[in-house]
């Protein structure tokens, strides 16, 4: 028998708990990376000596692995004193990792604001925090949304590299009763179905929020 | 930024490693993860060649296939677009063999990778192609050209320039996905960083040496395809499609 339904379903309320660690690290994951990408993105353009600063620095998160910024962060950071604890450690790297991706999109969104728009806030005398908080977010964040859900998508499919560094999420956990049971294909199966079922949805969501933010944009 | 930068920052990471070699806590690691790093490359190689030949098969038969093929297709995209790389990869490792097809590891690295990257890549391919002006295909079927001919020499040449940035994107995510196979047991750069941190507890030598060679991979990649964006669309604007 390749296919165990019983078995299938034996272990469904395991894997039920382990997918929603995964998805907490997803939220928090992206939290930090939508944050702190809107942090980089700010401040490239409020304080332009950083630009080039940020700029490389944006490069070198995106041009070497995840999973070797995650080991990073794991096994380097003790070293300096800082311990945290597998899942901790594996958030703060995607979330890193998903910043500078994040603070690229921004830029685009920043880069999309008339210029008469920066040039009425300084006629106006807003202060450059006033500026960013009231005038250029509002506008810049609405179209960039769907592009920022694209990356909660991938940032979603990522989070099980974090089975390398055994924080117990879903990939984790097919691996454990993969290894106890023998029985690699029912568990395995189960968390590509989990994340194709998760993708699809989302992407049907983002594309019509991509509608409704369409349709306000043209109004 | 700038192609000037980006070699600016392949020579800086070159010269670091150049440095980092001299003094002994680091040389020590070089030969292994130098022997990794073959083993990426090859990955990434072979996986690369896979994913652009899978990615304008699944593109060309979704957009001109008979219907099975077209609904084959749009299965295949949506199946490896829709989960995660590490998971394919560890289906094709621990479940495909249960089903009585076992293949080396090696291979099944560069399934995985090349059939991941190859669906993306096969809406790259799609965009590009409908991106081609449409009198280009009126004049193609005025001079009387097959379909095949048509996209031979006159869609293809032409979808092949803005092909590839979008191209170069994917293939550095192909090179960072390759450090994933070293959860199924091959030696590569991120395997062997891991081994011989385990071995050592010099983490922070090993992972800065594992750090720099990704970069310069990754930079090295970007740099040669601007260098052939730069030339593909030199051809396409003085008139004599590639």
């Amino acid at each position: 028998m390749i296919w165990d339904w019983a078995f299938a379903f034996e272990i469904l309320p395991v894997l039920g708990r382990a997918a929603i660690v995964t998805i907490e690290a997803t939220l928090l994951g992206f939290i930090i990376a939508a944050l702190l990408g809107l942090v980089l993105a700010v401040v490239r353009i409020a304080v332009p000596w950083t630009g080039w600063t940020i700029s490389v620095l944006v490069e070198l998160i995106r041009s070497t692995p995840l999973l070797i910024q995650i080991f990073f962060l794991y096994f380097v950071l003790p070293k300096f004193g800082v311990v945290l604890d597998a899942f901790t450690a594996g958030v703060l790297a995607i979330g890193i990792h998903y910043a500078a991706y994040c603070s690229e999109v921004y830029r685009a969104g920043f880069d999309n604001i008339h210029r008469g728009q920066w040039e009425a806030a300084i006629a106006l005398n807003l202060s450059s925090w006033t500026t960013f908080k009231d005038i250029i977010i509002p506008q810049a964040i609405p179209p960039i949304v769907p592009a920022l859900g694209n990356y909660l998508v991938a940032l979603f499919k990522e989070t099980p590299l974090l089975s390398a560094i055994a924080v117990l999420e879903l990939m984790q956990t097919a691996k454990i009763i993969g290894s106890e049971t023998f029985r690699y294909t029912e568990p395995i199966t189960l968390v590509g179905l989990f994340f194709l079922a998760m993708s699809l949805v989302s992407a049907a969501l983002i594309r019509s929020l991509e509608g409704v933010l369409n349709r306000r944009t043209m109004r | 930024m700038g192609i000037r930068t980006l070699v600016g920052m392949l020579v800086a990471a070159l010269a670091v490693i150049g440095v980092l070699a001299t003094q002994e806590a680091y040389s020590l690691f070089l030969p292994g993860l130098l022997q990794g790093a073959v083993l990426t490359i090859e990955i990434a190689l072979l996986g690369s060649l896979l994913a652009v030949v899978m990615g304008v098969l699944a593109a060309l038969a979704r957009m001109y296939g008979p219907a099975p093929l077209r609904w084959l297709a749009t299965v295949y995209v949506e199946i490896f677009r829709g989960t995660s790389a590490l998971v394919q990869l560890f289906w094709l490792f621990f479940v495909l063999p249960q089903f009585g097809v076992s293949l080396d590891a090696f291979l099944v690295a560069v399934l995985a990778l090349g059939l991941n990257v190859g669906a993306y890549g096969s809406e790259v391919v799609r965009g590009a192609i409908q991106s081609v002006a449409r009198g280009q295909w009126e004049a193609a079927t005025a001079l009387n050209m097959s379909r095949a001919q048509m996209l031979r020499r006159i869609i293809l040449p032409q979808a092949f320039v803005a092909m590839i940035p979008p191209w170069g994107n994917l293939f550095i995510e192909l090179l960072k996905s390759t450090a994933l196979v070293s959860l199924i047991t091959l030696s590569d750069l991120a395997f062997k960083a891991q081994q011989m941190n385990q071995n050592t507890f010099k983490t922070i030598p090993i992972f800065t040496l594992v750090l720099l060679m990704y970069l310069a991979m990754s930079l090295v990649l970007t740099i040669g395809m601007r260098l052939l964006e730069r030339r593909a669309s030199l051809g396409l604007a003085r008139g004599r499609a590639a």
